[in-house]
């Protein structure tokens, strides 16, 4: 289960925020874009909306 | 520190929305403050430059010369199968504009009204008492502040933070939202620079367009919207700039990324004391994602009904609801049209969107549809397929 973020590839337009369905994305200046798990779903609607294709969520296959 | 403390109004986010707003409550005397979180207003752009003259003139903006990279006479809209429809006005109907130049006029018209504006002044958080807003907290250059106010207008573009910290909710969804990416281009070859350029396909650019906005003879904004799609907005465009002859050999001078909202408006737009406004409110045109002309719009509607508010000392929800009211009559009939004119035209194959293309819709009426009206022309080029009979049924 991971979620994570190129940041070089990150042009920081911050479309993910707006998608996210629990809030759990945030943008600041200093840090761009940060997750939080504790809300992530790993619902992947932010990696599909990413325009760079800078998000990756992969939900753990090695548990089924 | 220039900023006071005290406003009657605080707008967040200096964008076409922001200003708009912050101009028209300062036009009529009350005291406004319009924060910038980035360094430079209208940098970086989140894609689009063009308007036309039909747009400036319902945003009743008379826009000066050192805003307009190119005058534009009309539109070539080149179908899956390369066909063109070719719309030439004869004249100049529209302008590819620098925003970094627009929007800061923009912001200058509001500062000339009497609003304050300010850039680099970053909203960390609301201030809220009994659960209603009544101020922000802002950083400038490391300093950090608050400042408190009548009203708050979250004015901060698709990632609508404010709206979502005064407790709106203002996520799009998925299916409501276009991942936008840009380049400006230097060194290509334009066949008609005098021409915006649209090109359609679900290969090109599914549930959306790939356009080339000329700023000059060489010189052009390039850009891909796509909607749902597995790639991203990034392949689409790299790959359109590998195919198109014109293209290949061009520069990259800029590179620009963005949300698009493309539907799902806001029924409610305002809580006690605050409001939002623009992209921040989905307040896009779905069908070409344009969101300057309806943001200017919006902005108007809301600083008179902020106004009046702060004038009869309520500012509460029930008071600034007349904002919902006047917006969804004058531009949220129309954008719900608009939005199901997209869902229709998404849905369609590429065999279908050539027979379209091709069957004679004229230049009038394609800018008539983009702007929610005369939708049963569409609906009757479809019935002339059984096929997409029910598509559009869901026009009429």
């Amino acid at each position: 289960m991971s979620w994570d973020i190129n940041k070089d590839k990150c042009v920081r337009c911050a479309g993910c925020v707006s998608v996210c369905p629990v809030s759990a994305l945030t943008f600041t200046e200093q840090n761009g874009i940060e997750n939080n798990p504790e809300k992530c779903t790993l619902c992947s609607i932010c990696s599909k909306f990413c325009p760079v294709g800078a998000i990756k969520v992969e939900k753990d296959a090695s548990k089924d | 520190m220039l900023l006071k403390t005290e406003y009657d109004v605080i707008i967040v986010g200096a964008g076409p929305a922001g200003s708009a707003t912050a101009k028209r409550c300062a036009e009529h005397g009350l005291k406004v403050a319009l924060l910038e979180k980035r360094q430079e207003i209208g940098a970086p752009k989140r894609c689009g430059e063009g308007l036309s003259s039909r747009m400036l003139d319902q945003m009743n903006l008379d826009i000066p010369q050192n805003c307009i990279r190119q005058d534009i006479d009309g539109c070539i809209v080149v179908a899956p199968n390369g066909e063109r429809a070719v719309i030439d006005f004869g004249k100049v109907a529209g302008h590819v504009v620098e925003r970094k130049m627009f929007d800061k006029w923009l912001a200058a018209e509001a500062s000339r009204a009497g609003a304050y504006v300010q850039a680099k002044t970053y909203v960390t958080e609301l201030i809220k008492e009994e659960g209603k807003v009544v101020g922000v907290k802002c950083n400038y250059e490391g300093d950090e502040f608050e400042l408190r106010a009548k009203i708050v207008v979250g004015a901060d573009g698709v990632e609508s933070k404010i709206g979502r910290m005064a407790g709106l909710n203002t996520t799009n969804k998925l299916v409501n939202i276009d991942s936008g990416f840009q380049f400006e281009m230097s060194n290509i070859e334009i066949e008609d620079p005098k021409k915006i350029w649209l090109f359609f396909g679900t290969k090109i650019a599914p549930r959306g367009y790939v356009w080339i906005f000329p700023k000059g003879d060489d010189t052009a904004n390039v850009g891909v919207g796509v909607g749902m799609t597995d790639k991203p907005a990034r392949y689409y465009l790299e790959n359109f700039v590998k195919e198109y002859p014109g293209l290949q050999k061009g520069s990259i001078l800029e590179v620009n990324s963005g949300g698009i909202p493309v539907g799902g408006f806001l029924k409610n737009m305002v809580l006690d004391n605050f409001a939002v406004v623009g992209d921040a409110a989905h307040q896009v045109n779905p069908i070409h994602g344009g969101g300057m002309k309806e943001g200017t719009i919006a902005g108007h509607i809301l600083g008179d009904v902020i106004n009046e508010a702060i004038k009869k000392n309520d500012t509460s929800e029930f008071a600034l609801s007349s904002y919902n009211k006047i917006w969804w009559e004058k531009r949220g009939q129309s954008l719900e049209r608009v939005q199901k004119l997209r869902e229709v035209m998404e849905k369609l194959s590429d065999d279908d969107f050539n027979s379209v293309a091709g069957s004679g819709i004229s230049g009038e009426d394609i800018i008539e549809m983009a702007d929610g009206n005369k939708l049963s022309v569409l609906a009757k080029a479809l019935m002339k397929n059984p096929k997409l009979i029910t598509l559009a049924k869901h026009l009429l």
